[in-house]
């Protein structure tokens, strides 16, 4: 009998960074026929597409991309949902082969920052008359960012990360330890945007961006695009052996919203969704954190990815400080941590990071990641997380090399 | 020292319309009365019990530090730098704004008692001054 798990037979992303002579479809395109070919399919055998991608999200990039790969006339959904936006789209795929609608889907994310930078676009200047309205549900008169505190990216994730460091102690060394770690682990990783190691003091005296955050601590803006090709498990059960055996099992895949906290309206909880969801995907996998071989997490700033060691059970409550201090998520480590170079250094092109996780842990789960090989890894956990909110966590397993299964 | 809403002063307007320009000047939220929860702005219904009906409710100026950072590099216009805090309010009530005098760290403690204090955070073209709120360390303030 069949069960209802779904794999990963096929996988892509394309080098995250700043590419003009490629347009967001280009990337989609070169990340979707890829991960064909790695699944040893074509667009023709795909029963649904789903496409996610964030700044052009009402350009309907789903059918752009059947335009330049193949109008198969299946089911397409263009998903949105903010940093966790890729991984929403693997979602959408794996739903409708959970459904039954379909038994061989591809998901893409895909994204073009180029330089936007962390704070987004300019302030157009003004011509017209100022006069002081009251305006929108605040009833504000004037824009309140940097006058009622910040609620940009850089400082919301420098206080989600103050308020552990005042709660449990964590130094400024400790937040600076993880861009160390992240920075060199990105030098194994040819797809990476950046591979520079900085020493630990470089970090600390780099330009401060928002405090404890250094620019070396935050994540770039690029482009970029991933793809994951997916099936059932009645679907693996009918494909070639070398498909079979490279097959990657989505043991758990999780989204969860921000619940209300009472702080919530002025200062977005980052960790009560993220736990939410890894506790559910712990149980839907039925393992526990220390099964875990390694581990791609959302360090789209450095305070981040320390405060996600608590809230993905890594660590002692409270311990991240330590942990991080310990060597623990480096990749010799007990637990590795962004062995890609994570966000901080690989890049963040927003919609293609949900899926270019999952590429990641596959390549190690299948053997496959070259020089930055996690030797032995048999589970790994993906997590992102958007503010809105939105947070994903997928826990994907290799499959056993024995080959129970008859096929 | 907050400037106070005297006479002959220009005219004011809130920057936001939780702020309320009286005497003392504070904050009010839209309080759920199913479950006491606070909202800032106007909410169709309670994102915590569903419930639709709010009442005013004045919340306390005094409060403690639970979360900072120093902005270094800051959005187009905004003097920078400058240190963005989440307090929590005695009484119960959340809000985030700038902490005012202080751009060092080492300042910050776990837990700090802080007190509002108002300023003109800008004039339009007919003389209007729009008033902000902040926070100041207690033992600055006091
Ligand atoms: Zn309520």
């Amino acid at each position: 009998m069949s069960s209802g798990d779904v794999w990963i037979i096929g996988t892509s992303m394309t080098p995250f960074g700043r590419f003009e002579d490629k347009d967001l479809i280009d990337l989609a395109s070169d990340a979707a026929l890829d991960a064909l070919t790695d699944a040893d399919s074509t667009i023709s055998d795909m029963g649904v597409v789903a496409v996610g991608n964030v700044y052009e999200a009402n350009s309907h990039n789903g059918q752009r991309l059947q335009k330049q790969i193949g109008q198969t006339g299946v089911p397409v959904y263009n998903v949105v949902n903010a940093c966790a936006t890729g991984a929403t789209a693997v979602r959408v795929a794996l739903l409708s082969l959970a459904a039954g609608e379909a038994d061989t889907a591809l998901a893409v994310g895909a994204e073009t920052m180029g330089k936007m930078g962390m704070l987004g676009e300019a302030a157009k200047s003004r011509d017209t008359k100022k006069q002081y309205s009251r305006k929108g549900r605040y009833g504000s008169v004037l824009k309140t960012e940097g006058i009622l505190g910040t609620g940009l990216m850089p400082g919301v994730f420098a206080q989600a990360g103050t308020e552990y460091a005042l709660r449990h102690g964590v130094t400024d060394v400790q937040f600076a330890r993880v861009a160390q770690k992240n920075h060199a682990h990105s030098v194994l990783n040819p797809l990476a945007q950046y591979r520079k190691e900085f020493s630990l003091q470089e970090i600390l005296e780099a330009e401060a961006i928002a405090y404890p955050n250094t620019l070396p601590m935050c994540c770039p803006t690029g482009d970029g695009a991933a793809a994951v090709v997916l099936v059932s498990d009645a679907r693996l059960k009918t494909l070639d052996p070398d498909v079979r055996k490279r097959a990657v099992k989505i043991s758990a895949s999780v989204l969860t919203s921000d619940p209300w906290v009472e702080s919530g309206q002025v200062q977005p909880d980052v960790n009560t969704l993220t736990r939410n969801a890894a506790d559910a995907a712990y149980e839907q996998a039925g393992i526990g954190p220390q099964d875990i071989g390694l581990v791609e997490l959302h360090d789209c700033f450095a305070t981040a990815e320390l405060i996600h060691y608590d809230n993905l059970r890594l660590c002692e409550p409270g311990g991240a400080g330590e942990f991080i201090d310990s060597g623990a998520p480096w990749r010799e480590g007990k637990i590795p941590v962004n062995v890609s170079g994570g966000l901080l250094s690989k890049g963040h092109p927003i919609g293609a990071t949900g899926i270019a996780n999952l590429y990641e842990v596959t390549a190690h789960l299948r053997g496959e990641a070259g020089e930055r090989q996690i030797e032995g890894a048999k589970v790994g956990l993906t997590h992102v997380i958007g503010l809105a909110s939105a947070c994903a966590v997928h826990i994907l397993e290799a499959r056993p090399t024995s080959g129970s299964e008859v096929g | 020292m907050p400037n106070s809403i005297g006479h002959r002063m220009p005219q004011q307007i809130p920057i936001v319309d939780y702020l309320v320009l009286s005497e003392p000047p504070h904050l009010e939220a839209h309080a759920c009365t199913g479950c006491d929860a606070l909202y800032f702005d106007r909410r169709n219904a309670c994102a915590h019990c569903g419930g639709t009906e709010f009442t005013r409710k004045p919340l306390s100026n005094e409060g403690r530090v639970r979360a900072y950072t120093i902005v270094h590099r800051a959005a187009p216009s905004v003097p920078a730098p400058y240190t963005s805090v989440v307090v929590d309010l005695d009484d119960g009530g959340v809000v985030k704004a700038n902490l005012l005098d202080v751009t060092g760290p080492e300042h910050i403690e776990p837990g700090m008692p802080v007190r509002l204090g108002t300023y003109v955070a800008g004039v339009d073209d007919d003389g209007v001054e729009a008033v902000a709120f902040g926070y100041r360390r207690q033992e600055d303030a006091a």
